[in-house]
């Protein structure tokens, strides 16, 4: 069998599993999102809380909600890590410096996992364990909270009210992230996964000598940083690393991980707007996207044009013999499209264009199917936009599930699209305008460009991955970046959930002959068009510098 | 204004005490439970899958790791020993990654891009290396056969495999170094050669340990 056809064939096992989970999840997930009973469990964690998970809250509280536990979670992380040369289970790591120790901080909670440090020799066990690991559960759970808000937006009427953040919160932890991630743990470790609390030992080599290992709690952390989108590894290698990721079943099972609740999310929302073709209709759009760009990804890496590479006689540098250039291919695109930034190969080693496909696919906002509940509110926000442009087109209001998109909405569907651009540009020519920033660069050139563009990109979209050539553990990158992913996370936030406020007050209209008809797929088409347009013409010069360049040299 | 005051300290009340009980089910109660079960049950990967010859610990299976001659005065890095089956290159691991010869297990790539000069340098050299050590008197490595995994260094700088065909090309080497016959190193390769998971997932591959393991076990006998 040839390498391609192991490559397809992979691709799709993936999808097949994927459709087989879709529906069961997807229905779970709006059953829990939905229901008004609480487990016992729950009930002692509101209790330790202290709030009411049945006061229903309007888009101002809710938001203060979000914005409160992500500040707490912030500041918690940044003194856990401060604090970690006196903390017991450090294995001896002395504490985070303060601009890396806030790096890190405002990454996880930002369910970016940018890291500027090496993680098997800066984090120690009480840092991995209880403190990034945690944020990766309930920052994939805040996610989700947010686009059930603007969910609920669609679907309710004439209320203001979405829903209470903190029930969204634990009820996202404890009865989705929890149970799936304990299952998935044990899966991986029955594959070879490390989990263990053991310190830096030293381990015999078979020409004499030794090796030094440290261990970790890694099966219970790699599961939930897949699940979650997260992709912040324990060791620096990432999901390359083979006590991560040790066979090429694991590959596509931490694959499958990655897509898991975003795919699955949008039978969530089909339900909850009673509709689940509407669901069908994103779903569409999302696997178009994704598929795409798989196939182009997959194209550019067995080609492997780039002198290094055609001198190899094959693009592996930078990738496992296990996983290959199929399996590697499909991480990179899974995991560029959420909002995950795990990598089993390495991006700047791959083909110019295959690491321009990456950039891109941060680019679209990761939508395509996105972070977990960010790539669903990414992609209703761009439904909202196609919807608005074919009003524009044949000249009617536009509304979209019944809901009128005025010239509110839109405003706020237009500010939030202008966040990342405005981040991601500003950033890179600030960096690449001053003198120090471009002392980081690995490589040199139109790739010495693509390092940090893709750092910011990287940062702005929340997605974590690198080109990782770039040193970008110096006080400029450390603090920049940090803001980036703040901003990055948070002010889209803002416009979402005073988006769901707005459509929750309204008074649907009903559908008549001249609706557009937003299950079909002309609209997927149209979805597909809009989303494609306006990331290229925001990005194009941008993209010309940098991978265009390499790539076409 | 007193009243935002304390209606914000109320919230952030919230959030810390939510924090802090999350950190408990997710932070401590999971992976401790996962920790258990995964000691329980697999007890010997949930350590590293450790792997032994002669009754000694010699590694782990997913790990890669040099085979190599001691180091002589002079050299900065030895040289490899070609007695045993050679892994993938990591020697090339540049400044931003400081795993240096698999001796710490500190993980990285070299994230060269294709157009790299010292990447190209690195895999021109590497290519003249495969092809000079592996030619014997009666057996001539081709620039052309020589595998893309043989000349580029990993993801993880710790790739415990090669390709079957890499594998192949050093059979002859092995057998000459070691005295043993082409055909019977070439057999033990086909044995340690591991296929497409379920005949599709991933690609065929060689570990480069447990076929030296194998191959010291065989040089036992004769």
């Amino acid at each position: 069998m040839s390498p391609v056809l192991a490559g397809v064939l992979q691709l799709l096992a993936l999808m097949a599993a994927l459709a087989l989970a879709y529906v069961p999840l997807g229905n779970y997930m709006a059953r829990v999102y939905s229901s008004d009973k609480h487990w016992r469990v729950e009930k002692w964690i509101y209790k330790g809380i202290g709030a009411d998970p049945d006061t229903e809250m309007r888009w101002p509280a809710y938001l203060r909600g979000v914005l409160a536990f992500s500040v707490i979670g912030v500041l918690f992380l940044y003194a856990l890590q401060r604090l970690q040369g006196v903390l017991p289970g450090s294995l001896g790591f002395s504490s985070i410096d303060p601009d890396q120790a806030f790096n890190t901080a405002a990454s996880f909670v930002a369910n970016t996992n940018w890291q500027s440090y090496y993680g098997e020799q800066a984090m120690g066990h009480v840092v991995q364990t209880a403190g990034l690991a945690v944020q990766n559960f309930v920052s994939a759970a805040v996610g989700i909270a947010v686009a059930v808000a603007l969910v609920r937006g669609f679907a309710r009427s004439r209320t203001g009210e979405l829903g209470n953040f903190w029930a969204d919160l634990v009820r996202g932890t404890v009865r989705v992230l929890v149970p799936i991630a304990a299952v998935a743990a044990v899966v991986l470790v029955a594959c070879g996964v490390i989990q263990n609390f053991s310190g830096i030992h030293e381990v015999g080599q078979f020409t004499g000598g030794t090796q030094e290992w440290n261990g970790g709690a890694v099966a219970s952390q790699e599961v939930i940083k897949e699940l979650g989108t997260n992709g912040g590894g324990y060791f620096n290698a990432n999901s390359a690393h083979p006590f991560e990721n040790p066979t090429p079943f694991t590959n596509l099972f931490e694959i499958f991980l990655i897509l898991l609740i975003p795919f699955s999310l949008t039978r969530t929302f089909g339900v909850m707007v009673g509709s689940v073709k509407q669901g069908y209709a994103i779903l569409a759009t999302m696997g178009t996207i994704w598929l795409g760009f798989v196939s182009l990804m997959m194209w550019t890496e067995f080609a492997h044009h780039g002198p290094a590479f055609e001198l190899a006689n094959g693009a592996m540098e930078g990738k496992e013999v296990r996983f290959g250039i199929g399996g590697s291919s499909i991480f990179a695109v899974s995991t560029t499209l959420t909002s995950t930034g795990a990598v089993d190969s390495f991006h700047s080693s791959f083909t110019g264009l295959g690491g321009g496909i990456t950039m891109l696919g941060m680019m679209l906002g990761e939508i395509a199917p996105g972070g977990v509940g960010s790539g669903l509110y990414g992609m209703l926000i761009m439904a909202i936009i196609a919807v608005f442009i074919a009003g524009l087109m044949v000249g009617r209001t536009p509304e979209y599930l019944g809901k009128k998109i005025g010239t509110r909405e839109i405003k706020l569907a237009a500010c939030y699209i202008l966040v990342t651009p405005t981040l991601v540009l500003v950033f890179t020519a600030f960096a690449m305008a001053l003198p120090t920033p471009a002392n980081s660069m690995t490589n040199s050139g139109a790739h010495g460009f693509s390092e940090i563009l893709y750092a910011y990109t990287s940062a702005s979209n929340n997605n974590g991955s690198a080109f990782a050539g770039l040193n970008a553990d110096t006080q400029w990158f450390n603090t920049t970046l940090g803001i980036a992913m703040l901003l990055g996370r948070f002010v889209p936030m803002v416009f979402v959930l005073a988006l769901a406020g707005s459509l929750a007050g309204q008074q649907p209209v009903p559908a008549t002959a001249g609706t557009l008809r937003t299950e079909k797929p002309l609209f997927t088409g149209l979805l597909v068009g809009a989303i494609l347009i306006i990331t290229g013409l925001t990005y194009f010069p941008a993209l010309a510098l940098g991978p265009l360049a390499e790539g076409l040299a | 204004m007193n009243n935002s005051v304390s209606n914000t300290a109320r919230l952030l009340g919230a959030g810390l005490r939510a924090l802090l009980v999350l950190t408990l089910v997710t932070g401590v109660i999971y992976p401790l439970v996962v920790t258990g079960i995964a000691q329980g049950l697999f007890n010997d990967k949930a350590n590293g899958s450790e792997i032994e010859a002669d009754g000694e610990v010699v590694g782990s299976s997913l790990i890669g790791q040099p085979y190599n001659l001691p180091l002589k005065k002079g050299e900065e890095t030895p040289e490899p020993d070609l007695k045993w089956f050679q892994g993938r290159p990591a020697n090339g691991l540049g400044t931003n990654s400081v795993n240096t010869q698999y001796k710490l297990i500190l993980s990285g790539a070299t994230n060269r891009s294709g157009d790299n000069e010292e990447l190209i340098q690195w895999v021109k050299d590497a290519k003249a290396a495969v092809v000079k050590d592996n030619s014997t008197a009666d057996f001539t490595v081709k620039p052309s056969d020589v595998p893309a995994d043989a000349v580029t260094s990993s993801g993880s700088g710790l790739d415990p495999h090669i390709s079957p065909q890499y594998a192949d090309i050093q059979v002859h080497r092995v057998a000459e170094r070691n005295g043993l016959p082409v055909a019977g190193v070439q057999k033990l390769v086909d044995e340690h050669t591991e296929g497409r998971t379920l005949g599709f997932m991933g690609e065929p591959r060689v570990n480069v340990l447990e076929l030296n393991i194998a191959l010291k076990e065989l040089l036992a006998k004769n």
